[in-house]
C-alpha cells in the first residue's frame, strides 16, 4: 500500500521557497557559530603565544618556580610518553585490526570484542587515570612512572588504532585477496605483501590520530606518571616526569603570579604538536587517495 | 603452514581478543580498590548531600548533581549546534565549503580540553564574570559552554554517519512529489535518521560527563546541590573533577581513596550504559559504511 502524502507544515506561514531560505540561512548560521569559536580560540593562542616562543623557551630548563625560563622537560617528557604509548598500541592495535578484517568470523565473541572497543572508546579519561593507578602503579608496583603513564595512555588509544586499522584494511578490496591466494601466497603472506601495504596510508592516519589524542591527554597521567617539577630529565621509564599538558594545567592554576607569556607560549607549544600531527594525518590521507589505483 | 606462521596466526587472534581483556582489566581493578566504600562508608551516609572529606562526610549527591547540570546543559548548546553543523555538511554546503568544514570539526576533536580549561580560566570565566554580573566566572555555566565544545564535534561525525546512511531513493521520492530541499531535510531525512541522532546526543552526553580536565579548570568546585536555575551561574563540582583533584593528596587504602574510586565505578558503569546502548547503531553503520567508501 502506497502511504499518502503528508504535505508538511507551512513553517512561520512562509511560502515553502522562502521556508528553504530561511532554513537554510539558520543552518549557515548554526555552523558558523560552531565553527567560529574554535577558529578563534588558535588564532588567539598563536597571538599571544608567539611572542614567548624562542631557542631559550624550548630548551632549557624552568626557573624561579616555572616562572622564568624554558620548558624543556615538559616537552621531552610528552615525547617520551608518546613514544612509550605508541610501543605498546600499535602493534596490539594493528594485530587486533588486522584480527577483525581478517580472520575474525561474525559470532558472538566478535561482536563481544566490538562491543568491548566501543566501550573502551569511551571510558573517561580520568577513569582510564584511576585503572592505571590501580593496576600499574600500585599492583604491579611500577609506581608513578613514564612507564605507568605510557601503558595507561595505549590502553585508552588503543580502541581509536584498531577500528582505524579495521577499516583501512576492510577497504582493499576482496579481489587483491584472490589474487594473492591464487599466485599460491599463504593468508598471512598475503596480508603481509599485499593487503598491509595497500591499507597502510590509512594505518598510519590511524596511529597518529590515536597518539594525538595521547599526547593532549592530562587526566590519565595525573596520578600515573606526571609530576609537579622535575630538576632533571627522566633518565629511565621507571622515572616520573612533566608532561606539556600537565604543565599547563599546573601553571594555569597552582602557580601564582605566572607570567602570561609563559603560559601562552606553553599552550602554543601543545597546540602546534597535536595540530601538526593533525595536519601530517590528513596529509598521508589525502595523497594516498590521490595515488590510489582501486 | 609454516610453524611461524601458526604462531603469528595464534598472537593476532590473542590481540584481537584483547579488548576484551581490557575491560574486564579496568571493572575489576576499580572494583578492587572501589567496593571497599561500601564496607566502610553506609549507603545512606554515601547518598547523603554532603561533601565533605575532612570531617569524613562522603556525600556524593551534589557531585553526581554537578556532573548532571553540567552535563545537560552542555547538551542544550552542543544538540542544535551539532546536529545543525551536520546537516549543512551533509545535505546543504557545496562540496567547497565542506571541504573547510571538516577539517574544521577535525581540529576541534584535536584541541586537548586542558587548553579549553586554560582559555576559559583566562577569557570565558572573566567575561561572563562581566556580562552577567557576577562574584565569579568560575560558574558551572562556564563548564557547560566549553563542555559542548568538546562534545560537538563526536556529535557532529556520527550525526552525519546518520544523514549519510538515509538511503537517496528517499530523497528521490521526496523531490519527485514536489517538495523542496528543506521540506526534505525536515520532513524526510531528519525522521528517518532519528535513531542515529539519538545516539549522537547520547554520545555527546557521554563525552561531557566523562571529561575532566575542562571542567575541573573553570568550574570553581565547590560541591553544591542544585537548587534551580541560579545554580547554573555559581560554582559546581562534578565527580570528574573530584577524582582528578583528590586523588593526588589521599593516601592509598583510606576511606577517602576507596570512595574516589567508588566515583570511578559509577562513572564507568554510565558510560558502559551509554556507549553499549549505542553501539547497534555505531557497528552497522561501520559495516556499510566499510563496504561503500574509502
Amino acid at each position: 500500500m502506497i502511504p499518502e502524502f503528508q504535505p508538511s507544515k507551512p513553517f512561520l506561514a512562509l511560502s515553502r521557497q522562502n521556508a528553504q531560505k530561511v532554513g537554510f540561512m539558520g543552518i549557515r548560521l548554526i555552523s558558523l557559530i560552531t565553527v567560529l569559536p574554535i577558529l578563534g580560540i588558535v588564532i588567539y593562542i598563536v597571538f599571544k603565544g608567539l611572542g614567548t616562543i624562542n631557542w631559550e623557551f624550548l630548551s632549557a630548563m624552568p626557573r624561579d618556580g616555572m616562572r622564568a625560563g624554558g620548558i624543556l622537560p615538559a616537552i621531552v617528557g610528552t615525547f617520551y610518553l608518546m613514544i612509550g604509548t605508541a610501543l605498546f598500541s600499535i602493534p596490539l592495535g594493528i594485530a587486533a585490526g588486522i584480527y577483525l578484517a581478517e580472520y575474525a568470523s561474525d559470532n558472538l565473541w566478535t561482536r563481544g570484542i566490538r562491543i568491548a572497543i566501543i566501550s573502551l572508546g569511551g571510558v573517561p579519561s580520568v577513569v582510564y587515570g584511576l585503572f592505571g593507578l590501580g593496576l600499574f602503579v600500585l599492583f604491579f608496583k611500577f609506581g608513578i612512572s613514564i612507564l605507568s603513564a605510557s601503558l595507561t595512555l595505549s590502553i585508552m588509544t588503543l580502541p581509536v588504532i584498531i577500528s582505524t586499522c579495521e577499516e583501512a584494511l576492510r577497504s582493499v578490496p576482496y579481489r587483491f585477496r584472490v589474487v594473492g591466494i591464487s599466485l599460491g601466497g599463504t593468508q598471512w603472506q598475503t596480508i603481509r605483501r599485499v593487503i598491509l601495504p595497500q591499507a597502510l596510508p590509512g594505518i598510519l592516519t590511524g596511529i597518529i590520530l590515536g597518539l594525538e589524542r595521547a599526547v593532549g591527554e592530562t587526566a590519565p597521567i595525573l596520578f600515573t606518571g606526571a609530576t609537579f617539577f622535575l630538576p632533571h630529565l627522566p633518565s629511565s621509564p621507571m622515572d616520573a616526569t612533566m608532561a606539556l599538558p600537565y604543565h599547563i594545567y599546573v601553571i594555569s592554576t597552582q602557580v601564582p603570579g605566572m607570567p602570561a607569556g609563559i603560559q601562552y607560549g606553553t599552550v602554543l607549544v601543545l597546540l602546534a604538536f597535536v595540530l601538526g600531527m593533525n595536519l601530517i594525518a590528513s596529509l598521508i590521507r589525502s595523497r594516498a587517495r590521490a595515488r590510489r589505483q582501486w | 603452514m609454516k610453524s611461524s606462521e601458526r604462531i603469528l596466526t595464534h598472537a593476532i587472534r590473542i590481540a584481537g581478543s584483547s579488548s576484551i581483556l581490557f575491560v574486564l582489566l579496568i571493572f575489576v581493578f576499580l572494583v578492587r580498590e572501589g567496593l571497599p566504600a561500601l564496607g566502610e562508608v553506609s549507603l545512606s551516609d554515601l547518598f547523603s548531600t554532603r561533601w565533605y572529606p575532612i570531617e569524613d562526610l562522603y556525600g556524593i549527591l551534589p557531585l553526581i548533581s554537578g556532573s548532571l547540570v553540567v552535563t545537560l546543559s552542555s547538551i542544550l548548546f552542543a544538540l542544535p549546534l551539532g546536529v545543525g553543523t551536520a546537516i549543512y555538511i551533509g545535505e546543504i554546503a557545496p562540496p567547497k565549503v565542506k571541504e573547510i568544514l571538516k577539517p574544521a570539526v577535525e581540529i576541534m576533536a584535536g584541541i586537548p580540553s586542558v587548553v579549553l580549561g586554560f582559555i576559559g580560566i583566562q577569557a570565558l570565566s572573566p567575561f561572563l564574570r562581566v556580562f552577567l554580573n557576577l562574584p565569579t566566572g568560575l560558574t558551572a555555566l562556564s563548564g557547560s559552554v566549553l563542555l559542548a565544545l568538546i562534545a560537538i564535534p563526536s556529535i557532529v561525525s556520527i550525526a552525519e554517519d546518520a544523514l549519510y546512511a538515509v538511503p537517496g531513493s528517499y530523497r528521490d521520492a521526496a523531490y519527485a512529489v514536489g517538495a523542496t530541499q528543506w521540506q526534505t531535510i525536515w520532513g524526510v531525512v531528519l525522521p528517518a535518521a532519528r535513531s542515529g541522532l539519538l545516539t549522537a546526543v547520547m554520545l555527546g552526553v557521554g563525552r561531557s560527563l566523562g571529561e575532566t580536565m575542562a571542567v575541573m579548570m573553570v568550574t570553581g568546585n565547590a560541591p553544591t546541590l542544585f537548587a534551580g536555575l541560579d545554580s547554573l551561574i555559581m560554582p559546581v563540582r562534578t565527580m570528574t573533577a573530584t577524582i582528578a583533584s583528590e586523588m593526588g593528596e589521599v593516601a592509598s587504602g583510606s576511606v577517602h581513596y576507596h570512595v574516589l574510586f567508588f566515583i570511578g565505578i559509577l562513572l564507568f558503569i554510565i558510560s558502559l550504559i551509554i556507549n553499549v546502548s549505542s553501539s547497534s547503531f555505531r557497528v552497522k553503520s561501520k559495516q556499510e559504511k566499510g563496504q561503500v567508501t574509502s
